[in-house]
């Protein structure tokens, strides 16, 4: 087999509290990143990634120490994004637990912020995540939560990142986002069709077969999702369950996994 | 004593956490070669470009020499994970051709896109399919995170992406993984388990 479809469940964290986030039975303390966090790891999610929508940049101390704490309960790749602004922030993340630091505002205003993280840290570690909506004829960058319009082509700036070294790009479609109607698959494949870098389908997820037209039709190499998986309706293993009937490769069931580390 | 050598390398804290859960209770984080001297076992972590992680490992006085006794002439076990894993080649090719430790025989290259299904960097979980019985490495899913791959001697594993790519190389008491251990869930801390109790 080649490499797996990837599952990707996000986490929208502020000032150290999960705002938008699980409601596993079994935690605790629903609002904690960490519990969250080890609850997918349970589950066999093949990432996670944690958005850091804390209003002011004052208070990133926060975000540091949610990382660290994550980083020493969980042993899956975790990708951190919101407010990074240069490669010294990529590398504070880095160093408290980060394996991929998303960066998004900050390379509209100066795309070679990318080439800065990618060529100190590897592009393997820097992800450039792109805000689009459809425009006549196109896709156009949004900035500040897809409120604040560009002018910019998403499909040339997504390319134009990879170029500058990153490693991965996460496409999310603001017109989808939070419309549980599917992924803008059309954006997706215009940006996977034409670069060598895997990108994560965003935005929009109501039901697995999203996940799985994210795959198959967006040409995406792993699927992000918020609210299926938050609300309960859907779990890693019937997300990873609907991909393999479509005949895509993902990883085995936890279950079927080392048993000393099954939990 | 495990020495986790610290050099710069982003991920130590996470390997350092991983090898905790695989019950380690007697671990330094250290960039002293007298510490290297002394240790049972010794990890090389690495992420990043192989010749900053090549640089950077020698910038430290005495490092280098201090491995090479401790892992080829008193056989101490010793794992290499990613560019860890790469250092052990004669030398890498990426952003110029940078000289590695040169334990075993061959050079780490830039994986070319094999297709549009086999995207670079080669990101996410894959197989590792042993090419022969190894004490540590048994067949699996981990995650890897590359886009350069060794190519030479002593392979022991390999994964597949659009074509063999190494996963893993050893020979005696040097094992080398591409993937990362740490972050491949209950079989990678298995990994680091079976590493912990090797060869004692």
């Amino acid at each position: 087999m080649t490499v797996r479809a990837r599952v990707i469940p996000c986490l929208d964290v502020a000032n150290g509290r999960v705002v938008k986030g699980v409601n596993f039975v079994e935690l605790r303390d629903a609002g904690d990143p960490v519990e969250q966090a080890r609850a997918y790891d349970a589950a066999g999610a093949d990432e996670l990634c944690f958005l850091d929508i804390t209003a002011s940049h004052e208070d990133r101390g926060t975000i540091l120490d949610v990382v660290r704490r994550t980083a020493a309960v969980c042993f899956m790749p975790l990708t951190v994004g919101g407010g990074v602004r240069t490669a010294d922030d990529a590398r504070a993340l880095l160093l408290a637990g980060a394996d991929k630091v998303a960066v998004n505002s900050a390379a509209v205003s100066r795309p070679e912020v990318v080439a800065d993280i990618a060529e100190r840290f590897g592009s393997q570690c820097c992800v450039a995540s792109i805000d689009a909506r459809r425009v006549d004829g196109g896709w156009e960058v949004f900035t500040h939560g897809g409120r604040r319009p560009t002018g910019i082509d998403a499909v040339a700036h997504a390319l134009r990142l990879a170029e500058l070294g990153a490693g991965e790009l996460l496409v999310t479609s603001m017109d989808r986002d939070g419309t549980r109607g599917g992924y803008d698959l059309d954006l997706i494949r215009a940006i996977a069709d034409r670069t060598t870098v895997p990108v994560v389908a965003s935005g929009g997820v109501g039901g697995l077969d999203d996940l799985v037209a994210g795959i198959r039709d967006g040409h995406a190499s792993a699927v992000l999702a918020a609210s299926i998986f938050h609300f309960g309706e859907a779990s890693i293993a019937d997300a990873h369950a609907a991909l393999a009937a479509a005949g895509i490769p993902v990883r085995r069931p936890v279950t079927a996994q080392e048993p000393r580390w099954t939990r | 004593m495990l020495a986790l050598i610290d050099y710069g390398a982003g991920n130590l804290y996470s390997v350092a956490n991983a090898l905790k859960a695989a019950g380690c209770d007697d671990l330094i984080v250290t960039a002293d070669p007298d510490a290297v001297a002394r240790a049972d076992r010794i990890v090389l972590p690495g992420v990043g470009a192989f010749g900053a992680c090549a640089r950077a490992l020698r910038s430290i006085d005495g490092m280098v020499d201090a491995l090479d006794r401790r892992v080829r002439t008193e056989a101490a076990p010793f794992l290499g994970v990613c560019v860890g894993m790469q250092l052990m080649a004669d030398a890498g090719e990426e952003m110029g051709t940078h000289p590695g430790l040169g334990w075993i025989a061959g050079r780490v290259r830039k994986l070319e896109p094999g297709s549009m299904d086999a995207k670079v960097p080669h990101m996410g979980w894959n197989d590792v399919i042993p090419t022969g019985e190894h004490p540590l490495i048994v067949p699996g899913e981990a995650y890897f995170l590359h886009s350069y791959a060794f190519d030479g001697a002593d392979v022991i594993a390999t994964t597949d992406h659009a074509g063999p790519v190494t996963a893993a190389i050893g020979r005696d008491n040097m094992l080398g993984v591409q993937f990362h251990p740490e972050k491949s869930q209950s079989y990678g801390l298995a990994i680091l388990e079976r590493f912990l109790a090797w060869r004692s």
